[in-house]
């Protein structure tokens, strides 16, 4: 993936410009040079700034889409927003025509500039993406939303721009659920919490009366699937995150858990504990109809489709050991992938559909990795005291994962929080958080 | 750390620390040696009984649902106590420690919750007596991260329902 990026930097140079472009980035390296850009403050009349006022009680709803644009931008590791104190020239006049000789002079190689009109209740956005080096519009695109939507407006953008840029679908305009956690180790309180991918817009879904553990979003709705320990019978809910309604998921005597949707929605794939051995079932959304996957006196769970459904790839200790495995997904074919040292867990197949990732854990460390399908090719990309439960952003580009720090012998020092990692295992970072977390979920992106 | 500031301050505190981190280590040493085999605790720290000189639980080794001999010996106790108080229900929660999976270790929670039934059920107590449930990693008893901690965590609890 990569190397699709840097080919189309190439391009994108060799059409811009002859002179920079094999100056600025040097693809011997394995990580990228991040592009310089220059992201204008949208432009907004007086007029609307008093309208802004009055709806969101931000005077300047266009300079803060920006900063959205702008920190989207920067995370993603791939582009250098440049300090707006060195722009020189006005927003206003900057969209209608920029010019480049000033923007080439501040090293940006790519400009965002845009206008927001906020009337009759109604947010209006118009933005352009430029070419400094070759002196043209790359793109312009204008939405009309309500202004309530406008930390929306800046993800859209970022996506627009990123995809336009890189040739990969953007991941910008999308949700994280997750677990957040309260309280000291022993009595920990968690509560389903989702928030937008910047860390924004934090909302708790349940209330902490009973321990919640591993959401995972529907990829083609707003359906969420979770454990939850309600009236202590740890079962797989179904919630639906607009209406805030929740069922149980199938009528199981025993434990169900693990629970992950098939990538078209239709089904749930989860382990069902039945003494003391868990096995991997499915059950069919529409018409009730539960399946048995697999039927071993092992441990298998985990269980995560491939992006057709064709296959299934989850964890079992058949062989003495937590290790990876891939099936047809009506259980046949069962085949072990991981054989590196140590021991194998979480399994999740990309979006893409070209790799596996997983958590694996060898003398004592915790490392997140990622495997080709067949389990060639197994790259670790971070190694830390424990982290585990990779899942990836919808274009399979970057992972989520969580940390936990060690706790002395009172039990003080620990925390959980999320990190994110790019597929190259470059761009590692904290997500923000308003408590400690675990256990996050990418959703698929809320526009296209 | 802050020496032109509070030199004497510090210097006590160090000094100080030094003094409780020597004891500290002294005394972790002979409780390890004394509270563990191979990593299955032996220690009766966190022990709750069910009533006198019944044990409420038994430990693990890491990654195993194998009862150890003294596992067998607290769960017949176990299985004795029921016999004699047949109106008693009992809930064995199974338990896993911090340094694996959270979905592996809500498996081999039950897993080992089960062990323990299994044998109280050998011992013929009655399975409509007991239930199970698996907390796998997330109620431990002991919130330390070091071997000691982590082995008392490896358990299941046998617990009264009613």
């Amino acid at each position: 993936m990569i190397r699709i990026i840097n080919l189309f930097f190439i391009i994108f140079f060799l059409l811009s410009s002859k002179a920079y472009s094999l100056i600025e980035i040097d693809i011997t390296r394995g990580n990228l040079d991040p592009l310089p850009i220059a992201v204008s403050p949208l432009f907004q009349d007086d007029n609307s700034k008093r309208n802004s006022f009055n709806e969101l009680k931000i005077e300047n709803v266009g300079s803060e889409i920006s900063l959205v644009v702008e920190n989207n931008l920067k995370i993603s590791g791939l582009f250098n927003p440049l300090s707006k104190e060195a722009f020189l020239q006005k927003p206003d006049i900057a969209h209608l025509k920029p010019r480049f000789e000033d923007w080439a002079l501040i090293k940006a190689q790519a400009l965002i500039t845009g206008k927001v009109t906020i009337e009759d209740k109604k947010l209006k956005v118009e933005f352009r993406l430029w070419d400094i080096l070759a002196g043209r519009e790359m793109m312009a695109l204008a939405f009309t939303t309500v202004p309530g939507n406008w930390r929306r407006v800046g993800h859209i953008i970022s996506d627009k721009v990123y995809e336009r840029l890189t040739g990969e679908k953007g991941y910008f305009d999308t949700r994280i659920i997750y677990v957040s956690e309260e309280g000291p180790k022993t009595a920990r309180v968690k509560k389903l919490a989702i928030m937008d991918q910047d860390g924004f817009n934090t909302k708790y879904l349940t209330l902490g009366n009973e321990l919640v553990l591993t959401p995972r979003f529907n990829p083609t709705s707003q359906m969420v699937t979770y454990l939850s320990y309600f009236k202590n019978l740890p079962r797989v809910y179904l919630l639906d995150i607009e209406t805030g309604t929740q069922e149980v998921v199938g009528d199981f005597p025993g434990m169900t858990f693990a629970p992950r949707f098939s990538p078209d929605g239709k089904k749930i794939i989860m382990s069902f504990a039945k003494d003391g051995n868990s096995d991997i079932y499915t059950m069919d959304l529409e018409n009730r109809i539960v399946e048995r996957i697999t039927n071993h006196p092992s441990i298998d769970t985990s269980p995560s489709y491939s992006p057709d459904n064709r296959f299934i790839t989850f964890n079992s200790d058949r062989s003495g050991f937590q290790q990876i495995y891939v099936m047809k997904s009506d259980g046949s074919n069962v085949k072990r992938i991981s054989f590196g040292k140590g021991l194998y867990g979480t399994p999740v197949w990309s979006p893409r559909g070209d790799l596996i990732a997983f958590t694996k854990l060898h003398k004592g460390k915790f490392y997140i990795g990622v495997m080709r399908t067949d389990g060639s090719g197994e790259r670790l990309l971070t190694e830390n005291y424990y982290q585990e439960a990779p899942s990836w952003s919808p274009n399979g580009r970057v992972l989520i994962f969580y940390r936990e720090t060690k706790s002395n012998d009172k039990g003080e020092g620990f925390s959980a929080k999320l990190w994110s990692i790019d597929l190259t295992g470059y761009n590692e970072r904290q997500v923000q958080t308003e408590t400690d977390a675990s256990d996050p979920s990418w959703s698929s992106l809320l526009s296209n | 750390m802050n020496f032109s500031k509070s030199f004497r301050n510090t210097f006590l505190v160090i000094l100080l620390s030094l003094i409780v981190s020597a004891c500290a280590t002294k005394k972790t040493t002979t409780t390890v040696e004394g509270q563990m085999q191979g990593d299955v605790y032996t220690g009766t720290d966190t022990v709750k009984y069910l009533a006198d000189g019944v044990p409420d639980r038994v430990f693990f080794a890491t990654n195993e649902s194998i009862l150890t001999t003294k596992s067998r010996d607290t769960l017949r106790k176990q299985a004795n106590w029921l016999r004699e108080n047949s109106s008693i229900n009992v809930v064995v929660e199974g338990h896993a420690d911090e340094r694996g999976t959270r979905e592996y270790n809500l498996a081999l929670g039950e897993r080992r919750a089960n062990a323990a039934k299994d044998y109280l059920i050998t011992y013929g107590i009655s399975a409509d007596r007991i239930s199970v449930i698996s907390y796998g990693k997330e109620r431990p008893v002991d919130s330390g991260s070091n071997p000691l901690s982590w082995s008392k965590n490896r358990r299941s609890v046998t617990v009264k329902a009613n």
